[in-house]
């Protein structure tokens, strides 16, 4: 039973005690469903044009920063190189942007990732079930979509135009998803937008009402902190790290076989703990800018990487810890005949 | 093998060691090469999931097998028929053989097999020349229908997998080892050598435990007790008197009057 009034006092409680009863708990089940087997993806953005302005983010449309979106060709070099780097799974990713980079765009670079990576995941726009269909078609198997926040008139104020001020059209885009046959479907908030706690609670329920619908998705769940962009009015709630943990042990207690992903927007100790607490999934040697692999690199990133280390220095580091490094977790099947 | 034993034979391979390994959840690959080698393990499952296709990585399963292990690569991840054959194949094309542990899972909550899905693909791959073990939910009517498709041997679970609740599905095993000439092995749930040990006397062919092992103190140090413990529980079955029949009864207090010879009528 998922109670929002529980998440607020266990985030607000001070009791070291019960936090490191709670993150026994999590350590344990995490242990008992996924052994010591973490998996690592990196991200690779080919554009960053968005047509959504939304106040907080790094690529809103009012923001006057380089825009680009990669060629064919470059997007065949950005994934030359990265897959030369030893990752196997990557994550394609984009603005969100349907006249600058549409469906007929993002499935080539689909097909053209299938063809030298072994899993392919999403974090696009949301789209229509026929759309994610298509993207199955092409060899996509992962979608990661972030509500960014739960709380309808937060979301409201933040997201002023374009399609994504429908906050119901993007809260349905995951059961789109399920329909579709998407094997792998990760959601998220983005924590610091709106009380944690709320959106906590209605994250955790619309996982449960995802696994109930749909026993056979793959879920994860993600917690991005927001990063304020320094010359921003929307500066949020800060999130400290003790409760970005309390979170994180939380999503494990609720969800014992969720995959929980945390991102290189947070720094080298903060991962290396969670990998304990739940986090089965992290990326590596990440690039949040547009080219960043190959050469042509557009400096305004997403998001500033706080983890820089390479491929291998995280797999040591799984290593030293215990932990199996898993670059291949599953092999995309896209639609006979490719 | 103790003196007496015929050993397993697989689509004429012969198998000495009749319990079976999972390649997951261990601490490191070198730790799960040095558990074979140690136990003397001859038949492996790998996850199909897990395996390098495409190019060398510095991480590849593949190559922490010793040579010489039966490599049964399983279709973990499948959530349908259709994904599990096309699993297969991609592995069989990859070099990695032809014996594959069917899993059709649709539930991500308790990973419980999906018997109808399971046996579509059982009857597919069988018919393609692959050697199929179809992982399973003990049910008589499923175990039967996989035998007569052709499988190797069927795979029922003993308990959920990674739960380490050993035979909860006994009676269930038991029909089905009673039933079908195909061979039985016992796979899920296995959490200790007593457990595996109760499988083979009550007749499985083979034990396939994995988490058990790779979450022990002393990997190796286990997997030699499982195997010991997988021949013990052969040896014991083999040696048994016959059990008496269930439908047999040592005297007919029903309907013995029938043939008293003191009738005072």
């Amino acid at each position: 039973m998922i109670r929002v009034e529980e998440i607020r006092s266990i985030l607000a409680s001070d009791n070291r005690e019960s936090f490191e009863k709670l993150a026994e708990e999590a350590a344990t089940l995490t242990r008992r469903h996924f052994g010591r087997a973490k998996s690592l993806f990196a991200p690779l953005y080919l554009a960053n044009y968005c047509d959504n302005g939304c106040l907080y983010c790094g690529f809103s449309q009012d923001r006057p920063i380089d825009r680009m979106c990669l060629e064919p060709a470059e997007i065949d070099a950005e994934m030359e190189s990265l897959s030369g780097t030893g990752i196997r799974h990557v994550l394609l990713l984009t603005g969100e942007s349907r006249s600058m980079t549409p469906v007929g765009y993002i499935r080539d670079a689909v097909e053209r990732a299938h063809r030298r990576f072994a899993t392919v995941s999403l974090e696009i726009y949301p789209l229509e079930e026929p759309e994610y269909g298509e993207m199955i078609e092409a060899g996509a198997d992962g979608v990661t979509l972030y509500q960014e926040t739960y709380n309808r008139t937060r979301y409201a104020e933040l997201h002023p135009y374009g399609r994504k001020a429908d906050y119901e059209y993007r809260r349905q885009a995951p059961e789109r998803m399920a329909r579709a046959g998407m094997h792998r479907i990760t959601l998220g908030v983005l924590l610091g937008l709106a009380p944690i706690a709320e959106d906590a609670a209605e994250l955790f329920l619309h996982l449960e009402s995802l696994q109930r619908q749909y026993p056979g998705i793959d879920l994860s769940a993600s917690f991005p902190r927001l990063i304020p962009l320094p010359d921003n009015p929307i500066q949020g709630e800060p999130v400290s790290d003790i409760q970005l943990i309390k979170l994180i042990c939380l999503a494990r207690i609720l969800f014992p076989t969720i995959g929980i992903t945390l991102s290189t927007r947070e720094r080298p100790l903060i991962r290396d703990k969670a990998l304990h607490l739940g986090v089965t999934r992290i990326s590596a040697a990440s690039r949040t800018t547009v080219g960043g692999y190959a050469s042509r690199d557009c400096h305004d990133g997403q998001f500033s990487v706080q983890d820089e280390r390479s491929l291998t220095e995280v797999i040591t580091m799984l290593k030293a810890n215990g932990m199996d490094p898993v670059l291949t977790d599953w092999h995309s099947l896209p639609a006979d005949g490719q | 093998m103790m003196v007496g034993d015929q050993p397993l034979v697989i689509a004429g391979r012969e198998i000495r060691n009749r319990f079976f390994l999972g390649t997951g959840k261990f601490q490191s690959k070198e730790m799960m090469r040095e558990t074979i080698q140690a136990a003397k393990i001859e038949v492996v499952t790998v996850a199909l999931r897990r395996i390098d296709l495409h190019s060398p990585t510095p991480e590849n399963i593949l190559d922490f097998i010793p040579a010489g292990t039966v490599l049964m690569t399983n279709t973990s991840g499948a959530r349908t028929a259709a994904e599990a054959v096309r699993l297969a194949r991609l592995s069989r094309e990859a070099g990695c053989g032809n014996w594959i542990k069917i899993e059709v899972i649709n539930d991500s909550r308790y990973l419980l097999p999906d018997n109808l899905e399971t046996l579509k693909a059982t009857e597919q791959l069988a018919a393609d020349g692959f050697v199929v073990f179809p992982y399973m939910y003990p049910d008589l009517y499923f175990a039967r229908a996989m035998a007569k498709a052709g499988a190797a041997a069927v795979m029922p679970l003993g308990s959920l997998i990674g739960s380490h609740q050993g035979l909860k599905t006994r009676e269930f095993i038991r029909i089905i080892l009673a039933e079908i000439d195909t061979p039985v092995i016992v796979d899920a749930g296995i959490g200790t050598p007593s457990q595996a040990l109760e499988a083979m006397e009550m007749g499985a062919a083979a034990v396939l435990a994995n988490t058990a092992v790779a979450e022990a103190g002393d990997p190796p140090g286990l997997a030699c007790a499982f195997t010991q413990a997988v021949a013990a529980g052969r040896l014991a079955r083999l040696s048994s008197p016959p059990q008496p029949r269930d439908l047999a009864s040592p005297s007919s207090p029903l309907t013995g009057f029938l043939y008293s010879s003191h009738d005072p009528g």
